[in-house]
């Protein structure tokens, strides 16, 4: 069967896709039945709780965990001690999750105990002793790239150089991408203008913090359950760490409360198995929100420097970014999508981005939807921004003069297919919110943002039960809803009522490797897995009609929901439907399943315009968001509700990024603000209503034209709010967040 | 360690626990008593997640400590339905998708639904200012305002389920 879609499957009606179908998990999480990560428990269950250093830098003299022992209630104590060596690959998490001869940033985990109450494991904590030796730190990105900064890591040299250098540095890695002649494109322009930008860290925000329950016996087998974006990655990881059989391991995802990429990696889980090993017992570790601020992964700081040159009628003729991102005491920074995202909206002859990958005294990054793009795209916009001011030039009419359209050669290399950065250009400009007047202290901002999307490993099953119902089990964690939207196109494709499929989140010993929730995979790959499966089950009731009827099968097709003889040359038999086929399966050759392993290949990228007002108030640096429409290609919109949430929830991230949302570091090297009071995430009456406007591109990868839509939603929000905020108040910004102090310094008030 | 003894009223049922002296209500109502609806997002009052209410009060269950239950009367998101009967503000939640994730959602519904009882007609800002305290990192509130609007909406069009809600109150 061909998975790949027709033109003719994109164009056609749909019953179930569209709508908006209430989801499978929703009467659960309304009425607080739901289970989420810190929700289970288990007899004999004992608390776990992890140690963390008070210093950004210092090397671990010893640690004397005796007296913790002898806490009455406490059953283990383990430090890094207890994990013995492991693959390369997952080194870096291995001394993340526990540090290993040197604590990197303040938060960093030292040690852990299991007790049977959190009062005896909070006292154990206390009685544990560690001897530093505290060093000298780096927080900032700039900082840390100098050769005179503390070095975090003696065996780290620059990759991606022409000579590898003989000097260690906090610069793990430097990236180029680009084409064309710059300078020469540079010499074409009538204006170029160059900036530099500072951006400040900010957390996913999840609401609920990482938790796991661990039961691990003597015997290497274990079970776990966690709120996380990818149990099959935990179970990789986690395995790897622990030197256990990965099939000894069955990991079960919880239900999670946000993620954002941030539930990507592991942090906890190791740990919990550890200690449960060790004690014998079940643990559990829920980590209280000032450790999800200081040890869980916030996104990068960067700095970056944009030099665009453009012509007086508004073509840009070159683009050239260094882009500069710390992602904490470990290399692996999100620098290279933020280099490659930079000037993906443009069609460029000359372009060129270099992205350097930057360690320092914080937590280790993880990913942050989108990762990279936003402060890329924020640099990249607020320059064009700037040039259109300049040049008296219509922001929009500039961008749909130089967008990104089908075919064209991406700034990162390949060329794009089908997208719709056009379409979402135009529908801005026609919309009511373009042409709204604005009032004294008030200015409007644009911004496009682009990202990659992903397809990755996918596994799903779909069983037929006897009644003529589904059940859906799928491997992906659903993070916004994705297994009604994903249920919904199996019961399209089946063509049963919505109600009849259930899908579910299957643990990692009842489903072949899944990759993580992210890349906004979930609903284009799984979605596309559920699909095929669902085509894969269509086939075997196909053939047990063709049996029931003593036809040949490719006399047989499915329509509605039921088998029908191909023509009327093959015979006069009444339909059979799925329910009729399940009815008789025992008979006609037993249970009756799909199945779907794919690699999906042909995810869409996304693209976005972003519209928002703002009023800056001279005299306090506050900001309003007045206005905000988002305007987005979602391919095919499955569940259009959903698709706007993402639309919505991405905006609003962004909005605190732009406006609020900072790591503070003090000269101490710690975290001042571990908390949501000092870490502000925006709040209801901060904001209005957003406007989601769904553009619909379709895909050509996907049979129903499904683009994948988490992640482009934060992505121009940092630069159409500073390009607003610079408009309102009339001076470029060039950091973020743009909070009060920064504001009114930028106005000369203080 | 030293346990305090606490009579108190859960979702109208009496209920008895003890718990350690430093223990909050919202570790007593997930560790000990098992209804784990409410959800720890901060522990300091800063998330709203663990919204209860208490005599009558919207209070962060992570800020009251469970030795202070003793006589009161305690609502949590798992009193909210009538049995089978959604609250109308579940019901909307669910229709206008107002939760994505979900974690938020046991205490914006409870928050919600301690605005309702005060003012059965809030304006979008008065619904945005109540619901201040609660946060959500996944759905840019959008739609877990128009929610609580059009629940309020319906509610005054129907005084049936004013009326069901109040007797439950009054049970409770
Ligand atoms: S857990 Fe109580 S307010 Fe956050
Ligand atoms: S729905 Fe996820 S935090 Fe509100």
């Amino acid at each position: 069967m061909n998975f790949q879609a027709g033109k003719d499957t994109l164009k056609r009606k749909f019953d179930t896709v569209g709508t908006r179908t209430p989801r499978p998990d929703g009467l659960d999480k309304v009425t607080g039945r739901a289970q989420f990560g810190a929700d289970l428990t288990a007899p004999g269950m004992l608390w776990g709780m992890i140690l963390r250093s008070p210093h950004a830098h210092a090397r671990i003299k010893s640690i004397d965990t005796s007296k913790a022992e002898a806490v009455n209630g406490v059953h283990a104590v383990v430090t890094s001690r207890d994990f013995g060596p492991c693959p390369d690959d997952v080194l870096d998490i291995r001394e993340n999750v526990m540090a290993r001869g040197k604590v990197l940033y303040d938060g960093h985990a030292v040690a852990a105990v299991a007790a049977t109450s959190r009062s005896a494991a909070r006292q154990a904590l206390k009685l544990i002793k560690v001897d530093y030796k505290v060093l000298p730190h780096v927080t900032d990105v700039d900082e840390a790239m100098k050769p005179s900064a503390p070095i975090l890591n003696r065996k780290l040299f620059t990759k991606g150089l022409d000579k590898t250098p003989r000097k260690p540095s906090n610069i793990a890695e430097r990236f180029e991408f680009g084409h064309g002649d710059v300078e020469a494109g540079m010499k074409q322009a009538d204006l170029v203008i160059e900036r530099t930008f500072k951006t400040e860290a900010t957390h996913q925000g999840y609401i609920e913090p990482n938790a796991c329950l661990a039961n691990m016996g003597s015997d290497g087998r274990a079970d776990l359950w966690c709120c996380t974006q990818g149990h099959f990655m935990v179970r990789q990881v986690c395995s790897a760490l622990l030197g256990m059989d990965a099939s000894a391991l069955r990991v079960t995802a919880s239900e999670i409360g946000g993620g954002f990429g941030g539930k990507t990696t592991v942090f906890v889980e190791p740990v919990a198995l550890a200690l449960s090993l060790k004690a014998s017992r079940p643990v559990k570790i829920v980590m209280s929100r000032s450790e999800v601020l200081r040890a869980s992964g916030p996104t990068s700081s960067t700095s970056i420097d944009v030099r665009i040159g453009m012509k007086k009628d508004g073509t840009i003729t070159a683009g050239d970014a260094t882009l500069r991102y710390q992602g904490g005491a470990f290399p692996g920074s999100a620098v290279p999508y933020g280099a490659m995202a930079a000037f993906a909206c443009y069609d460029l002859k000359a372009v060129r981005a270099v992205g350097y990958d930057v360690i320092a005294n914080r937590p280790k990054q993880a990913a942050y939807r989108a990762p990279g793009a936003p402060m890329a795209a924020y640099a990249v916009e607020s320059v064009v921004d700037e040039l259109c001011k300049e040049l008296n030039l219509d922001p929009l009419d500039v961008r749909l003069k130089n967008a990104s359209s089908d075919g064209s050669k991406a700034s990162y290399g390949p060329n794009f297919d089908v997208i719709g950065l056009r379409a979402t250009l135009e529908a801005a400009k026609a919309h009511p919110h373009y042409k709204a007047r604005l009032k004294p202290n008030q200015g409007r901002g644009v911004a496009c943002g682009f990202w990659f999307n992903f397809g990755g490993e996918t596994s799903v099953s779909l069983n037929v039960s006897a009644d003529g119902t589904i059940g859906l089990s799928v491997g992906t964690p659903d993070i916004g809803g994705s297994r009604a939207s994903i249920g919904n196109m199996a019961a399209e494709e089946l063509g049963v009522p919505h109600d009849k499929v259930r899908c579910i989140i299957a643990d990692t010993a009842s489903l072949g490797y899944n990759d993580v929730t992210d890349g906004s995979r979930v609903t284009f790959a799984s979605g596309l897995a559920a699909i095929n499966a669902a085509r894969d089950a269509i086939g075997k009731m196909c053939e047990r009609a063709a049996g029931i009827w003593g036809i040949p099968v490719d006399a047989v097709t499915w329509e509605d929901g039921a088998a029908r003889p191909s023509s009327p040359n093959a015979g006069n038999h009444e339909p059979l439907t799925l329910a009729d086929i399940a009815a008789q399966a025992g008979a006609t050759g037993g249970p009756i399943s799909g199945h779907c392993e794919i690699n999906a290949e042909g995810a869409g990228v996304s693209f976005a315009t972003h519209l928002v007002d703002t009023e800056v108030d001279p005299d306090t640096g506050y900001v309003k968001i007045l206005r905000y429409t988002v305007f987005q290609d979602a391919g095919k919109a499955i569940h259009p509700s959903y698709v706007e949430g993402q639309f919505q929830g991405g905006a609003v991230q962004g909005i605190g990024w732009a406006l609020n949302e900072e790591y503070i570091y003090g000269e101490d090297g710690k975290l001042q603000n571990p908390g949501f009071l000092d870490y502000r995430i925006p709040v209801a009456s901060d904001l209005p209503m957003i406007d989601a406007v769904i553009v619909e591109v379709p895909n050509p990868g996907h049979p129903y034209g499904v683009r994948g839509v988490g992640e482009t939603s934060i992505v121009p929000p940092l630069a159409a709010i500073s390009n607003s905020v610079s408009s309102a108040a009339g001076v470029r910004m060039t950091q973020l967040p743009m909070s009060p102090p920064r504001l009114l310094k930028a106005l000369g008030r203080i | 360690m030293f346990q305090i003894h606490v009579s108190t009223s859960i979702n109208g049922d009496d209920t008895e626990f003890s718990c350690e002296a430093d223990e909050t209500l919202l570790d007593v109502l997930r560790d000990r008593l098992g209804l784990t609806g409410s959800k720890e997002g901060c522990g300091t009052g800063d998330c709203g997640a663990c919204s209860v209410i208490v005599d009558g009060r919207l209070v962060c269950s992570c800020l009251m400590l469970g030795a202070e239950a003793q006589g009161r009367e305690i609502e949590t998101i798992e009193g909210m339905a009538n049995g089978s009967e959604l609250h109308p503000l579940q019901q909307k939640f669910l229709d206008h998708a107002a939760l994505q994730c979900g974690v938020c959602t046991p205490g914006f519904l409870v928050a919600a639904k301690s605005l309702l009882e005060r003012n059965d007609n809030p304006t979008e800002e008065e619904v945005r200012y109540w619901l201040a305290g609660n946060l959500c990192r996944c759905t840019g509130y959008d739609k877990i305002v128009r929610a609580v609007l059009d629940t309020a909406k319906e509610m005054r069009k129907s005084p049936k389920t004013k009326k069901t809600a109040a007797k439950k109150r009054v049970k409770a």
